[in-house]
């Protein structure tokens, strides 16, 4: 005698009632969903925000480790304490990594492809973040690349980090790799 | 079986606030790194709670977690709960010996959207979300079925609520208060039906944080630990079909598994967002309010932090114990529609 078949179907098979023989059979149901947030960027994402329709970019200093993050958030991840001292940093730096990609992106037609995403370090900054190169050919971007922040006209300038556009080559020679390890080294 | 206490608490509440997550906790995370001298070096376990779907982004937890202090690389975790289900993890943690210490938090700000919409993404999405039931209008339903079947008058409704407006009066963090009689509240209009205002929790934004620790390091680091001498939580079935609105079963077992009521218990802070789930809770948890003090610091109903309300009852009972105010307490938690899931956490001071 062969073993039970553990997946052979033991319960009776459904029967509809008679007023829903004969309808169409429900395989798919779409169920939107919406909701509307109004968030609060907080104090220390606030002032960066608000530097920004000044052209200017905000960090936040470590209490313990000297140590500056950007976007400033209100602690540091290298102590655990609340930051106190925001620091103005330049609107260069170098290129930490990037991506380029070559497949289209839904809702960001704005993008022309190939684009390039980098992540950025500034000067006087031990974390990168992303920003969007141009100015060079895909196959020229290279780690170490000297970048600068490229801002939308004046009129167009609101608290966000939108006002700038791109970041661009600046001429400069690469900045060698070994300055790689100041980035999340205390 | 691990002697484990809860040796630090701190809390935050307040109708609206404009801080962002992190800074909404690093202050609370400096106070019980203060009150026990656990500095971060000294925390094995991180665990936390709190919703994407109230913050309104994806992975909003991570935001929170550089005031953990999270480099050099900690260990760390996270529950879509309120974070009483966090000090759950944690605990079952420091059982298994891989922890002395935990810090444990959650945190929640349901200011920037619709909270009652927030909440009718946790039903069944098949049948039941898609219809978006008002969180308001399920608890009236569980009310009206707990009074017409005589197992809750609106009297009794408005003597929890008058109550706990009483005792809130001396909660700095409770944003409601003011006491109030039975009376006055019941002539108050019918907001939704069977519900007056005072029946609903009034919502906050804020969070709660704990640190957990064995037995080795309890005692050096606070003068009265609150020992964990049973934790458990359970879960009533998801279907709405299948639930009885008069019964919580997954509170009568979790209760009855750490004892709620095996011994005198001095205080029980219980998590019941509304006034009837006070009522029905007390019962399933089979607490004599003549014996037990119910939720003296004027409890969910008066600050509810969805998302961390549980944690806060559960912090609210240890410092009770801290404080020498009380030798047995028991802490409660409730997540889901008509209190689906239920913790239970009782607290012993020597």
């Amino acid at each position: 005698m062969s073993a039970p078949d553990p997946f052979e179907v033991t319960a009776p098979p459904v029967v509809l009632p008679p007023r829903l023989m004969g309808v169409e059979p429900v395989e798919r149901v779409d169920t939107p969903l919406r909701m509307d947030y109004l968030a609060s960027s907080g104090r220390h994402m606030g002032a960066y925000l608000r530097a920004m329709k000044q052209k200017r970019i905000l960090g936040e200093r470590c209490p313990t480790t000297g140590q500056v993050f950007v976007p400033p958030r209100g602690a540091t991840p290298t102590s655990g304490l609340p930051t106190t001292e925001l620091v103005e940093l330049a609107d260069r730096g170098y290129v930490e990594s990037f991506c380029v990609t070559r497949v289209p992106i839904p809702g960001r037609d704005d993008l022309e492809l190939p684009y390039i995403s980098a992540w950025i370090v500034l000067d006087g900054a031990n974390v990168g973040f992303i920003g969007l190169v141009t100015g060079i050919a895909p196959e020229d971007v290279r780690l170490g690349l000297r970048v600068e922040a490229v801002w939308r006209p004046d009129a167009e300038l609101t608290e966000s980090a939108n006002n700038i556009s791109s970041w661009i080559p600046t001429g400069e020679p690469d900045q060698t790799i070994e300055s790689y390890e100041i980035v999340g080294t205390p | 079986m691990i002697d484990v206490a809860i040796v630090g608490y701190s809390v935050r509440q307040a109708r609206e606030l404009a801080d962002n997550e992190l800074e909404l906790m690093a202050p609370l995370f400096e106070t019980v790194r203060a009150e026990t001298g656990l500095g971060p070096d000294r925390i094995d376990f991180t665990c936390s709670g709190s919703s994407d779907f109230l913050a309104g982004a994806a992975f909003s937890f991570v935001m929170s977690v550089d005031a953990t202090r999270p480099v050099p690389p900690i260990v760390e975790s996270h529950v879509e709960m309120d974070g009483a289900w966090a000090l759950y993890e944690a605990w079952v943690k420091l059982q298994l010996g891989e922890a002395k210490t935990a810090l444990v938090y959650g945190y929640g700000k349901s200011s920037p959207g619709s909270l009652r919409d927030v909440l009718a993404t946790q039903l069944d999405p098949y049948v039941v979300a898609p219809l978006w039931p008002d969180a308001l209008g399920l608890a009236g339903l569980q009310a009206r079925a707990m009074l017409d079947a005589g197992d809750v008058t609106e009297q009794a409704m408005a003597e929890i609520a008058a109550r706990s407006l009483a005792d809130a009066e001396s909660n700095p963090h409770a944003v409601r208060s003011g006491a109030r009689d039975a009376e006055a509240l019941l002539a108050e209009p019918l907001v939704h039906d069977p519900l007056r205002s005072h029946d609903i929790p009034e919502r906050a934004d804020g969070g709660a944080a704990v640190i957990l620790a064995t037995a080795e390091v309890a005692r050096d680091v606070c003068s009265r630990p609150a020992w964990i001498r049973g934790i458990d939580h359970r879960m009533d079935v998801h279907h709405f079909g299948a639930r009885d609105l008069r019964r919580a079963a997954s509170a009568e077992i979790a209760a009855h598994a750490v004892g709620a009521s095996a011994d005198r218990l001095d205080v029980a802070e219980l998590d019941a967002p509304f006034t009837h789930q006070e009522h029905l809770l007390t019962r399933a948890m089979g607490l004599d309010p003549d014996r037990t003090r119910i939720s003296p610091s004027g409890g969910s109903l008066n600050g509810h932090v969805m998302m961390a309300s549980g944690l806060v009852r559960i912090g609210e009972a240890a410092a009770r114990i801290h404080r020498g105010e009380a030798d047995r307490t028991l802490g409660h938690a409730t997540s889901g529609p008509w209190l689906q899931q239920n913790l239970a956490c009782v607290l012993e001071g020597e």
